[in-house]
């Protein structure tokens, strides 16, 4: 019986590998032919390892040093999950550095791969869906199990789930830099791709929602709402967004359904809501069980976060047509859009509120637990996001911001500053219970991260701000006889300085990157730092009094 | 009368109120005293089991 | 993997006897069913695409048409999807705002009708060069050549990468197919458009070949060798008629387009 699955599995893979290799055989473009080989290559891997012994998982999963001993929940993929978001997250930080620095010195283009154009969506794609995707769908897999006290349901379909994802990962990501792309930003994998995506996608609703209906708990956790809006609001989306009709089923190409002024609001209604459910909501719901956890006391209003969740996810997706001002979109849209994202503004503090209150009572947390710094630095610049955010979709506002530096200041202060940091924070939790250790590596190097981190972020936003006001003012600069002041190029030449302190604050947060995974590697080693606890004040009863009003007024001696 | 002189006439009258007092109602809700227990219950339910598989 | 029963979290958890009595009604229950949680949510988030996005598909000023206004020829097509796979929309956008300055720098701001054939839209998010939605005609075509193979030769402030490789890469794409694709999304071509599409693709830009009917099917269709190597039919060919077709098919300076720019609304 089980020499027969195994063939059948066998038989299974190697249809597949036929399939691939014809397909790379009469591709119309060489991509489409490399992305076939990948698959071939994928398959061929498997087919050895239904039909041989070879277990390349076992022996990587000793090599992580993953606890094999039965665990009440189902905590392989999370694991994985772990592994995958650190190691996507330096390489998108990676990219990032160095598009970053292509900006600043041209001659880093190298074509006709690694050109800023082809480089870029690797860096977006990398980090948004790579290094956060892989973020939500582990700490998914792992908040769902404990808030409803049950396994994950379909255990097989979960580890399809984290596999499959990779595929797409690695298929969108080389696509890129072979030139496949929609051009539809944090969009761009082609038609087949978003095949594969969808197929996976519903296989994430499917493991997520079953574990829910399968709880032990009655009541749904908050968390859960979150990632669930998450889950389907991107399934709805990426579906709608990428509805296209591909040149040939054996080529990359395809063309959008829609045209022009339809297809560009498709677009951004896709694109704004990529950061309203993906970036937003989905690291709410980490935020909403990590948080709690970690402070070691409840939400601060269970009944805010009913409040927060069902305006949030009402008013997010009015807001996309912000980002196409005085285009030749029609003016109520953009109204509309505009009105909806200044809306957003409160339910979006609601969120902030509500975490950052869950310390009230613990914010002696702050100064001794760099976990906890993190995530309060994290919801602040969630907070400073969310407010920039509605200040730039203002028409007014927007006239001057649009397509300057200051949106990518802005999108990197919510980026670095809320999700990456907050991810940070959930790893820092995860690591140490999921590889069954007492404690991280090192908490120093907790520290050291949190601080590189911050001050590149500071770095990154402040850089961009000039980059972008300094660059919108000289677009419009009028001289006193009537004529532009400055020529494009001049504009180009003005912001060099800012891409270097952009690139200089993007190097810092991926030195905290690498050192957090120097530390969370040690930790899967099983190795404990020893080193000096991170606050160490000694008990002095000659301060232990009351600051006195005379002792203040007290003339120096 | 197009759409827009109906949404028009329908945003001038006291439905616009009517609407804002259903808004205000909703956004209260949750905040009734009756659900202050269920609500503590839930908020607390993830400390309930303190043996997280760890 | 282990096996799911047997385990001690499989147990049911004691439910506390006043949770038994208290009738679940109003938000509870959606906090307690998730079929009802998935179906408000998806209440919810459907309504804002469905009022802003919907009205577009049959509003006046996003469907209509503007005199001027063809399909792309094949040549200009490929061109496009080149500017497409290199991601030019990263840094360039095709989206002129009714502002003095860029009216003044780029030329009349743009219209829906401009980008109504557009699969996908190109207006871009950010300016790290400037717009290109009116860069037709501006430059020579050897200006072109020379700027994407080696932009800091041309412009040296520039950070813009080089792409010298479309002047070395043979044009490798079905034009027949592309026309049908696109046919199918509902841009207008005829039937003989997509039946000679190969040779529209060669002909425009080739100083031997019997351009035919090409620039009655495609008025003010720019027939020349664009890359200065007539041998070839490169990508540099392709992107350059592109650019240089950019914004150039609607005459504002006639009175007819401001008829109609009179009529646009919303604007």
């Amino acid at each position: 019986m089980q020499a027969e699955a195994a063939l059948f599995r066998a038989g299974l893979w190697f249809a597949v590998l036929i399939l691939a290799i014809a397909a790379a055989a009469v591709a119309k473009d060489a991509a489409y032919a490399a992305h076939a080989g990948i698959i071939a290559g994928v398959a061929l891997l498997l087919l050895t390892m239904s039909a041989g012994r070879f277990d390349p998982l076992g022996k990587a999963q000793g090599f992580f040093r993953m606890p094999e001993e039965p665990s009440r929940y189902d905590d392989d993929p999370v694991r994985w999950g772990v592994i995958a978001t650190m190691f996507w997250g330096m390489v998108g930080l990676l990219a990032g550095v160095f598009i970053a620095l292509q900006l600043a010195y041209p001659a880093l283009n190298f074509e006709p791969y690694l050109t800023f154009g082809r480089a870029r969506p690797l860096h977006t794609s990398a980090v948004i869906f790579a290094f956060g995707g892989n973020a939500l769908i582990a700490t998914s897999f792992y908040v769902v199990q404990r808030t409803c006290r049950t396994q994950l349901a379909f255990p097989a379909l979960a580890r399809f789930v984290f596999w499959g994802y990779q595929l797409f990962i690695v298929l969108a990501a080389s696509g890129y830099l072979l030139g496949v792309t929609q051009s539809r930003e944090y969009a761009e994998p082609e038609w087949y791709v978003d095949i594969w995506l969808t197929i996976v996608w519903v296989a994430y609703a499917a493991v997520f929602i079953g574990t829910i209906v399968r709880r032990h708990e009655p009541h749904i956790y908050v968390a859960n709402w979150f990632y669930l809006a998450f889950i389907l609001t991107i399934a709805m989306l990426h579906i709608v967004n990428n509805l296209a009709v591909p040149v040939s089923f054996l080529g990359s190409r395809s063309y959008s359904a829609f045209a022009g002024v339809q297809d560009a609001l498709t677009q951004w209604w896709y694109g704004h809501n990529a950061v309203g459910f993906f970036l937003t909501a989905g690291f709410l719901a980490m935020m909403y069980y990590f948080v709690p956890k970690q402070a070691e006391r409840p939400v601060y209003s269970y009944r805010l976060s009913i409040i927060h969740f069902w305006s949030l996810i009402f008013l997010y997706i009015w807001a996309g047509p912000h980002h196409l001002h005085y285009t030749a979109l029609p003016d109520w849209a953009q109204t509309l859009g505009m009105v909806f994202s200044v809306v957003l503004w409160m339910p979006s503090w609601g969120g902030m509120i509500n975490g950052l209150m869950t310390l009230n009572g613990a914010w002696d947390k702050v100064r001794t637990d760099p976990i906890i710094r993190m995530m309060v630095v994290a919801l602040a610049f969630y907070g400073m996001a969310t407010f920039e955010g509605p200040m730039l979709s203002i028409k007014a506002v927007n006239s001057l911001s649009h397509y300057t530096d200051w949106t990518i200041g802005h999108v990197h202060a919510g980026a670095l500053g809320w999700n990456g940091l907050i991810t940070f924070a959930a790893v820092y939790y995860l690591v140490p219970r999921l590889w069954k250790r007492d404690r991280m590596y090192s908490l120093r190097m907790i520290n050291w991260h949190f601080w590189l981190a911050t001050i590149g972020i500071v770095f990154y936003a402040a850089s961009m701000w000039v980059a972008g006001i300094t660059q919108g003012l000289m677009w419009r600069e009028y001289g006193p006889d009537g004529y532009l002041v400055n020529s494009f190029v001049d504009t180009v030449a003005a912001l060099h300085p800012m891409y270097l302190m952009r690139a200089f604050g993007g190097i810092l947060y991926l030195i905290g990157a690498g050192v957090m995974t120097y530390n969370v590697w040690m930790t899967l080693a099983g190795r404990l730092r020893s080193e000096a606890p991170m606050s160490d004040a000694t008990y002095d009863p000659a301060a232990d009094r009351p600051i006195l009003a005379t002792a203040i007024r007290e003339p120096q001696a | 009368m197009s759409l827009y002189e109906q949404l028009r006439h329908f945003a001038d009258s006291y439905a616009l109120v009517a609407i804002f007092v259903i808004f205000l109602g909703l956004c209260a809700w949750p905040f009734r005293p009756g659900a202050r227990t269920h609500n503590h219950n839930a908020a607390h339910s993830i400390f309930k089991d303190q043996d997280d598989g760890e | 993997m282990s096996t799911h029963s047997n385990l001690p979290g499989e147990r049911r958890m004691v439910v506390e006897p006043t949770e038994v009595r208290v009738p679940v009604t109003g938000h509870k229950r959606l906090e307690r069913n998730v079929s009802l949680l998935a179906l408000g949510t998806l209440i919810a988030v459907s309504i804002g695409g469905i009022v802003e996005i919907a009205p577009l598909f049959w509003i006046d000023n996003t469907i209509e048409k503007v005199e001027g206004m063809r399909p792309y020829t094949p040549l200009e097509q490929a061109g496009r999807d080149i500017y497409v796979r290199e991601g030019c929309y990263l840094c360039h956008s095709q989206m002129i705002r009714p502002f003095r300055d860029e009216v003044e720098r780029y030329g009349h701001y743009s219209l829906a009708a401009e980008s109504m054939y557009d699969h996908p839209f190109q207006w871009g998010s950010k300016r790290t060069g400037p717009d290109l939605a009116r860069v037709g005609g501006r430059y020579s075509d050897e200006w072109h050549v020379q700027h994407l193979k080696d932009p800091q030769s041309v412009v040296p402030e520039s950070v813009m990468p080089q792409y010298s490789f479309l002047a070395d890469t043979d044009i490798d794409t079905d034009a027949e197919a592309t026309l049908r694709a696109l046919q199918r999304v509902g841009v207008p071509y005829s039937d003989r458009d997509v039946s000679l599409a190969s040779h529209d693709l060669r002909a425009q830009a080739s100083i031997d070949l019997d351009a035919g009917d090409l620039t009655e099917r495609y008025p003010k269709a720019q027939v020349r060798d664009f890359d200065g190597d007539p041998e070839r039919l490169t990508e540099m060919d392709a992107l350059v008629a592109y650019l240089q077709m950019l914004g150039t098919l609607v005459d504002f300076d006639s009175a007819a387009p401001l008829e109609e720019l009179a009529e646009e609304k919303g604007r």
